[in-house]
């Protein structure tokens, strides 16, 4: 038998249908939804009489137009409303089980679906959302679909996909002290470029990877696609086995036992070969700081703003000027020397529970810097929110001048009423600095959640290594 | 879903790399129920001003580009966010063809869905049909699918990649969930066999997870 990647093993094991020459019929095993991508597809199936296939492998929740303040008063959107409107009622009509925002495990879609066990190594996921690439830290492939594929899923159980070339990533070493799950994903995106890993599917390996949390192996999963590559992965191992064990949707006793030794077998094989390699040494990542409008043009916190004339394309140099015109910046302007108006901590990329505690152990005992006109929390589920403040987090954070919200995408895509006012400049743990992503004309920098909590003690970036760190995350 | 055998029209030259589905459709308008009606927020941030008012230095408001529809652009085509109002947008707009030296891949597959051809051509064809297009606002070329060619008036003829499957797709308008409901009885036995080790497909009855 030839050396296979883990990638091959899990398409393999979901081979429906197969034919020369064309894609193949792949079986989703889970099938997440929300309130933005799916009603469309709910309508297609209605109009052509068709039903859900498999209700108990689809998954509901309201994520990215929730509010994060007081959720017992009105939706005052009525857009957004409509949409909540139309997810019970098709959850209701065909049988999927829906969080919805009152529910105590309600958050965002790829937080929930880790966090109650619904993630499970070797399974196929798919959601109308990019950042599905999350789940992949499990041992899965999990990728985002557009609404017509939700559709197709939620009446076949599969997908009609072709096969993707191979990625493999390793980051060798030992992260240092202040630099984060978050740092390696935005260099190996600075080193790849936003384009590098196109047609391919990801797997991470390598020292700095394997002594990552499930939490720092979701994060770097996560931003996979914004280097190109739909799903990233990591193989399962004890830190995967025993972070799933427990949880809700995982099976018990013997049948967990069972399940962890078919999961041990979830690798890739010695001498499996990858269409591509990139290889990174933790010990030379540096705490980063994006300065444009993609997530690719990122550099070392104790870096310069690049001047456009030092790219050598000219695609290059047209796209930087365009981005440091957007984003109010001079060329050559030390990274440190950048001030933040506005500082979210949360998203799918960061809003985990070892997020916040890396982040509020940061902040305890400080105060938000009198320039920062706000600083947001928001946890990624009501389950995190709770787990949180049992250790009194919410707390530490209130203390130090934080907004303490409930959970949801917020800021990160600013469709409730979390928005980034034009202009304004934040340090945010989200995953994606477009222009006008976080409201219009607004200015996003991606960091770090420690990254993030320093800005907002100092009033503008700081370099986290030489910002009272003692047990950083 | 209408079939793509031939189209002929006017090209738009939109020279930006890494153009992101969160500019053309922007967040606020991923509110909707339906498909229809995106063409008029296609690229909302850049196309308007405050109060809708159309930005007169953006190309899509360029009067000369009415009515444009194939779309020239660059690398990366289509990055970022799944949204499938992307593709929505740019069909409704009016844009049947895409050229560009490469696509993101869930945009890609969105295309297709939505009867749009996202042709890929070589870096050195795409500059050379900027050069035609900015020096002549009123270029005009012909794409014809079955032969994967481009054509313009001025003897220039052009080659494109795609995949054998992917052009059937757009040549039969092929509706995908139905072709795919043909192999019903494969997914039937799959699920079957899958069965012993279902705790890996089959959720564990928690009654208290709502």
């Amino acid at each position: 038998m030839t050396a296979k990647t883990l990638y091959e093993k899990i398409w393999n094991n979901h081979l429906v249908y197969e034919e020369p020459g064309k894609p193949s019929l792949l079986y989703i095993d889970r099938h997440l939804i929300h309130e933005g991508t799916s009603p469309q597809a709910f309508s297609g199936l209605r109009a052509e009489g068709r039903k859900v296939r498999r209700p108990d492998l689809t998954f509901a929740v309201m994520d990215h137009s929730v509010p994060t303040k007081d959720r017992t008063l009105p939706i005052i959107d009525q857009d957004a409303k409509a949409q909540f409107d139309a997810l019970e009622k098709n959850c209701k009509e065909s049988g999927v089980r829906l969080f919805d925002m009152n529910s105590k495990n309600q958050g965002i879609v790829h937080i929930i679906g880790p966090e109650l066990g619904i993630t499970q190594p070797g399974q196929t996921i798919v959601c109308g959302d990019s950042h599905t690439s999350t789940h992949g830290a499990f041992g899965t492939l999990a990728f985002g679909i557009g609404t017509s594929e939700v559709e197709h899923v939620l009446a076949t159980q599969c997908l009609v996909q072709g096969e993707s070339k191979t990625l493999h990533i390793l980051v060798h070493g030992k992260r240092p002290k202040g630099v984060t799950a978050k740092d390696i994903i935005l260099a190996i995106i600075g080193k790849i470029g936003i384009g590098g890993g196109t047609g391919h599917v990801a797997e991470y390996g390598g020292q700095a990877i394997r002594e990552l949390s499930m939490d720092g192996r979701m994060t770097v999963c996560n931003m996979t696609i914004e280097g190109g590559a739909r799903a990233g992965m990591v193989a399962p191992d004890e830190t995967t086995f025993a972070y799933l064990e427990g949880r809700p949707f995982v099976p018990r006793g013997k049948e967990f036992q069972d399940a962890v030794e078919r999961w041990k077998l979830l690798t890739t094989d010695d001498g499996a070969k990858f269409d591509m390699t990139v290889e990174l040494q933790a010990e030379n990542i540096a705490p980063q700081v994006t300065w444009g409008t993609n997530p690719g043009v990122v550099t070392g916190v104790t870096d310069r703003v690049p001047d456009p004339g030092s790219f050598a394309n000219p695609d290059d140099q047209k796209a930087t000027e365009r981005a440091l015109h957007y984003m109010g910046l001079k060329a050559g302007t030390p990274i440190v020397d950048i001030p933040v108006d506005r500082v979210f901590i949360g998203s799918c990329t960061n809003s985990r529970l070892d997020d916040l505690r890396a982040a509020a152990h940061l902040v305890a005992g400080k105060h938000v810097a009198k320039n920062i006109k706000q600083a947001l929390i928001v946890p990624g589920s009501r389950g995190i929110k709770a787990a949180a403040e049992k250790e009194g987090l919410d707390r530490i954070f209130s203390e130090a001048g934080f907004e303490w919200r409930d959970a949801g995408c917020s800021m990160c895509i600013g469709m409730n009423a979390d928005v980034l006012p034009p202009h304004e400049r934040s340090a945010s743990t989200s995953n994606r600095n477009f222009e006008g992503r976080q409201g219009r004309d607004s200015r996003t920098h991606l960091v770090s959640p420690v990254m993030a909590a320093a800005a907002a003690i100092a009033g503008h970036f700081v370099d986290v290594r030489e910002f009272a760190v003692t047990e950083v995350e | 879903m209408k079939p793509f055998i031939t189209h002929t029209g006017l090209v738009l030259p939109f020279d930006r790399v890494n153009v992101d589905t969160d500019q053309m459709v922007p967040k606020q308008f991923l509110k909707a129920l339906t498909r229809e009606g995106f063409g008029r927020i296609l690229f909302y941030d850049w196309r308007y001003l405050a109060g809708e008012k159309p930005n007169p230095e953006f190309i899509l408001n360029f009067p000369e580009y009415k009515g444009a529809s194939l779309l020239l652009t660059r690398a990366n085509f289509g990055c970022g966010s799944s949204r499938e109002h992307a593709p929505w947008a740019i069909g409704d707009y009016g844009f049947r063809v895409i050229l560009a030296p490469s696509y993101a891949d869930i945009f890609y597959n969105n295309c297709f869905k939505n009867g749009i051809l996202p042709a890929i051509l070589k870096d050195s064809d795409i500059d050379q049909l900027f050069k035609r297009a900015e020096a002549d606002r009123s270029y005009t070329l012909s794409v014809d699918l079955p032969n994967q060619s481009i054509t313009d008036n001025k003897s220039l003829t052009l080659t494109f990649e795609i995949a054998p499957s992917r052009k059937e797709v757009l040549l039969k308008g092929l509706d995908d969930i139905g072709t795919s409901l043909q192999h019903v009885g494969a997914i039937d036995a799959y699920e079957k066999a899958h069965a012993a080790t279902a705790t890996m497909y089959a959720p564990v009855d928690v009654k208290n997870y709502s």
